[in-house]
């Protein structure tokens, strides 16, 4: 690994955030321009988590995420071409168009999806980790989920599991503190989402999610533990959209100036203000790193546009697989 | 120069009304400001904008619903002349999207399983598919067959039968089945009857409408208790009126023989029955007066099966006292038959259906019948006539007792 | 004799584990999870002693979580393992059916082809003995219903033995079902005994007055009929369905253009069942040779009762068998 200062891995981490949450501002676009359709939801606000953790995994870890995952694909190094022209539902995208905005998978960087069953990729990730380390890989998976997924069965389940077979999993919980529509504090009677782990026995922590260097530095030491073989890690990022749910929520539920206070916390401002405090980073550093991502994101949407249907006779292909596996 | 449309903000969002514009025309706008309030079936939603420059003048007023994809508003590049635009009011944006969609390429149907190459025989007679087949491959008529099958359907047992049968020799005391020569000598026997019967029977005729709307019912009622092989049909029920009316008017029954009337003491009904190659036969039920409904059903059914096969007993061919037709399938109304002599008298039978029927000022719809006699002046005169009708049309009120 | 023909007494129960135990030497990334299968020796003794053989990472017992176990095969297969995942019922597969219809069905497709699932599952299925109306089920028809899945019906010793190491060779998940009457099931098996195709159906009986369409259990139900009807002069065609998705529509319609009559005995609720499937299969595809309606002998609609006498009345029975068959030959 190639040594990199820590300002260049700073303003990586800048560029990351912001790609997400221009690709994500476009995608808004693009929905409400029918381009896209279906579910969009998008990670504005997240950024900082799928940032900093995605810097603690290996080329070789494996990914299983929510049906939120675009931050996630884009850290993990998908093409953002690629995730376009799948919302687009091209057959050049990572899913041949199959999949669409939830569920975007990438054998190349071990992307799992995309998984739009709330708590439906936790057991997903238990196996995962239970063929590595059956086949002796030092390798971790880790599992994105939701405050909400912690409701489901899936996770005591999957806690309980991984747990009791020390399997390599590092679960990560964006706590974003609203299921849907619903506010923690109707969905859990202990709210601290984090001691939750201590009764599985699984070593757990909670990490500002806003804040990527935070991010990185806890998620940097939870992978580490993984993969030491010491078992699961449990790691809750305490985080907030700044957008509804998806695109067709009015927000009923929660009140404007609870935006606003979190929006004061904007990951990419608080990194971007840290750096120019810091001498670090200019204006027109930014001007220009902003149009650099414009530009991959323009280019990402020609692609999408230019990109070409399925043909209808493939319809029934890979419903079964085509070649016959060893 | 843009455009501020309305957006899709779901996947089962087709419109949206326009409630409050939060900008001015002309205001200087950028990507991500919100312009305006819109609701949905879900509720308010604030839209936000994605073009740069001044918003020209709201195209879609307050309180107006649009579908998704109508402009709003045009968005100005800035310095340029705010002229007003000539939009066609409510003119959708089509989105790419939705265009594309048409140009997809069609799969092809998946082309339909070809049926056998053989014509299936029309008709109502049920018979299984493999029994058709069959029969088509041996050359046998399925109207011709009897089923045996589930409801009386044909199945191949029964078209094998058929088969072997008609290939035997017919033995000698059956009516030959009707084939060409024989069918134009019924024809030439009916015409003669026919051209007799006009010649020297004084035909006179009365017409009466019944209401059938109670024997009916009680039909109904009766075939529920019954499985549906064994359920009796309304012929039967005129075929018995008929037998017991004459109880009333015995002289309708019988025969004008050497110039006198010679009433029979039993009554055998002619039933007139087509013949499927043309033709017509009216074998006689014997003693009808004396049969059940449920015997009347039997022997009426295999009566017209065996006429059909062409197994008739002479017996049948010349008993008949007096001769009923019914041609209630074929939809008439009233028919006016001729006599058959040496009988005296043919009651015939129109179709049942709904009419008008006034009764006690009020008018109601019935299912009704017309029953009309055919009668030999020389037997009886119309006052016995109408007094048979009467009967007929009273015992029909009451089915239980027939 | 050659060693061909050496046969051995053996029972379904250990078929099955046979086939287990030799698809574990055979296959190192082979591996057996699920409740019970390890120090109990399985629900339905089929994996006694296994543990002892192959050790707790290769038989693993798991808590009662059975979406998170069955999600965990399907990681597991994702991740380069061959797993079998035991579900003990079907019952309680209910509890992973997200598991298995959202995730190991469609993965595939979702991931436009990049990601398979070579995940066996086996499940214990069916009713008749006495465990009233939550242990009784006979779902096969749901599962046989998903696109993505294959789902096969082992009834004989043979396909016990030879179903499993083909199905472990399928690069997309199938679901094995066994009838939990069947296990104590007897009779031999040729030494050298191995795998069988997972795609066809087999006749088991031939005949020419009708053809019986069944499947496990009600496999020897309708044999025995069959039995007792050709000493009545009536010959039965009887059919093994042995796959259920894909079902094999040749084998049946061939008979059917044979007999004119077809029969199909299916444990299921009638509603909406596999034997639903087949009869318009039937009428789609072989009408014209049919000489009076399919008929379906099936569950009644109605959980199955815990009363021996009201739960044999509520299954389709040798008796039920025979009486729908001559129904059906009596006509002609």
């Amino acid at each position: 690994m190639k040594k990199e200062n820590e300002k260049e891995r700073l303003r990586r981490f800048l560029r990351e955030m912001l790609l997400i949450r221009r690709f994500e501002e476009k995608s808004a676009e693009l929905y409400s321009a029918m381009k896209i359709r279906g579910f969009l939801h998008l990670y504005i606000g997240e950024e900082a988590v799928a940032v900093g953790v995605m810097e603690a995994l290996t080329p070789e870890d494996a990914v299983v995420a929510t049906y939120r995952e675009h931050g996630q694909a884009l850290a993990r190094g998908m093409s953002p071409n690629a995730i376009m022209a799948e919302m687009y539902g091209k057959q050049e995208g990572c899913s041949r168009g199959r999949g669409g905005s939830m569920h975007l998978f990438d054998a190349a960087t071990r992307f799992y999806g995309g998984n739009a069953i709330v708590g439906g990729g936790m057991p997903l990730s238990l196996g995962l980790a239970q063929a590595d380390k059956m086949q002796g890989k030092a390798r971790v998976t880790c599992c994105f989920f939701g405050d909400g997924a912690v409701a489901e069965g899936e996770f005591h389940e999957s806690m309980n599991l991984a747990s009791l077979w020390k399997l390599p999993v590092l679960f990560i919980c964006e706590n974003n503190l609203y299921a849907m529509g619903t506010a923690i504090r109707y969905t859990q009677a202990v709210q601290d989402l984090a001691s939750k782990g201590a009764g599985y026995g699984v070593q757990s922590s909670s990490v500002d999610g806003m804040d990527v260097e935070a991010v990185e530095d806890a998620a940097r030491k939870a992978a580490e533990y993984v993969r030491q073989g010491n078992g699961p890690y449990f790691l809750e990022c305490r985080t907030y959209r700044f957008r509804p749910h998806s695109m067709f929520d009015t927000e009923l539920y929660r009140g404007k100036d609870e935006v606003e206070e979190w929006k004061k916390r904007d990951p990419i401002s608080l990194l971007s203000q840290r750096l120019k405090d810091e001498g670090l980073f200019s204006d027109q550093e930014m001007a220009s790193m902003e149009r650099d991502v414009a530009g991959e994101i323009e280019a990402a949407v020609a692609f999408a546009e230019a990109g070409t249907w399925e043909p209808v006779q493939d319809l029934t292909r890979f419903v079964y697989s085509e070649k016959r596996a060893s | 120069m843009g455009e501020f449309y309305m957006p899709s903000l779901g996947a089962d969002m087709e419109a949206g009304t326009l409630v409050e514009w939060l900008v001015k025309p002309g205001k200087r706008v950028k990507r991500g400001d919100i312009v305006a309030t819109v609701e949905t079936q879900k509720g308010l939603f604030e839209i936000e904008i994605f073009e740069e420059g001044l918003i020209g003048e709201p195209l879609v007023q307050t309180g107006e619903k649009v579908p998704v994809g109508t402009v709003l508003a045009m968005v100005h590049a800035e310095g340029a002349q705010v002229t007003p635009v000539e939009v066609a009011p409510k003119a959708a944006k089509t989105p790419i999207a939705e265009t594309t969609a048409e140009q997809l390429p069609r799969a092809k149907p998946p082309s339909a399983a070809a049926p056998p190459p053989f014509s299936v025989p029309s008709g109502r007679v049920a018979s299984s598919p493999s029994a058709r087949a069959l029969a088509a491959e041996l050359g046998v008529d399925l109207g011709a067959i009897h089923g045996t099958g589930p409801h009386g359907a044909i199945q191949r047992s029964d078209v094998e039968l058929a088969a072997r049968a008609t290939s035997q020799e017919a033995p000698a005391h059956k009516e030959p089945a009707p084939s060409g020569t024989l069918q134009e000598g019924m024809r030439q026997a009916i015409a003669a009857a026919m051209s007799r019967s006009n010649r020297e029977i004084p035909h006179y005729y009365l017409e009466m409408d019944i209401d059938m709307s109670r024997p009916l019912r009680w039909l109904e009622t009766e075939n529920l208790k019954r499985p549906i092989r064994e359920r009796i049909l309304p012929a039967v029920l005129l075929l018995k009126a008929v037998a017991t009316a004459l109880g009333d008017v015995p002289e309708l029954n019988g025969f004008w023989i050497d110039n006198r009337l010679q009433v029979s003491p039993e009554a055998h009904i002619g039933f007139a029955i087509a013949l499927r190659n043309g033709g017509l036969i009216t074998p006689a039920i014997h003693n009808v007066d004396r049969l059940t409904l449920a015997e009347l059903m039997t022997a009426m059914g295999e009566l017209i099966e065996r006429t059909r096969a062409g197994r008739l007993r002479s017996s049948e061919m010349s008993d008949a006292t007096i001769t009923m037709t019914n041609l209630g399938d074929l939809g008439v109304k009233t028919v006016f038959g001729v006599i058959y002599p040496p009988q005296v008298a043919l009651v015939a039978f129109g179709r049942i259906m709904e009419r008008p029927w006034a009764e006690n000022g009020m008018l109601a719809v019935r299912r009704c019948v017309t029953a009309t006699l055919a009668a030999d002046h020389r037997a009886t005169d119309g006052h016995r006539g109408s007094q048979f009708l009467e009967a007929l049309g009273r015992y029909l009120q009451n089915p239980e007792k027939l | 004799m050659s060693e061909q023909d050496t046969r051995r007494a053996t029972t379904y129960r250990e078929a099955m584990r046979e086939a287990i135990r030799e698809a574990l030497l055979n296959d190192e990334r082979v591996f057996l999870m699920g409740e019970d299968v390890g120090h109990y020796g399985g629900c339905y003794a089929v994996s006694k002693g296994l543990l002892a053989e192959f050790g707790p990472e290769r038989i693993r017992d798991t808590p009662l979580s059975e979406s998170a176990f069955v999600g965990a095969g399907i990681g597991a297969a994702l991740g380069g393992m061959r797993p079998i995942v035991e579900i003990m019922t079907i019952n309680f597969s209910l509890l992973a059916i997200d598991q298995i219809l959202n995730n190991a069905a469609t993965i595939l497709h979702m991931s436009g082809g990049q990601f398979n699932v070579p995940l066996v599952i086996r499940m214990a299925t069916g009713a008749g003995r006495q465990l009233a109306a939550q242990h009784a089920h006979s779902l096969e028809g749901w599962y046989a219903h998903i696109p993505g899945l294959r789902v096969v019906s082992p009834a004989t010793l043979e396909d016990a033995r030879g179903m499993l190491a083909t199905a472990l060779r399928e690069p997309d998940p199938v679901i094995i079902f066994e009838h939990n009457t069947l296990y104590n099931l007897e009779g031999t098996l040729p030494e050298n005994a191995g795998p069988v195709d997972i795609d066809s159906a087999r006749v088991r009986r031939t005949g020419s007055d009708l053809t019986i369409i069944t499947y496990s259990a009600s496999l020897f139900k309708s044999l025995e009929a069959a039995e007792s009807l050709a000493r009545e002069g009536i010959e039965a065609e009887v059919i093994d369905l042995r796959s259920l998705r894909p079902l094999d529509d040749a084998t049946y319609l061939a008979s059917i253009a044979k007999t004119h009559r077809a029969l199909i005995v299916d444990e299921g609720w009638r509603s909406g069942s596999i034997a639903a499937e087949i009869s318009a299969r039937i009428m789609e595809q072989g009408f014209y040779d049919l000489d009076l309606p399919v008929m379906r002998l099936c569950s009644a609609e109605v959980p199955i009762p815990y009363a021996r006498h009201m739960e044999e009345a509520a299954l389709p029975q040798v008796a039920s068998i025979i009486a729908a068959a001559k129904r059906m030959v009596a006509h002609g």
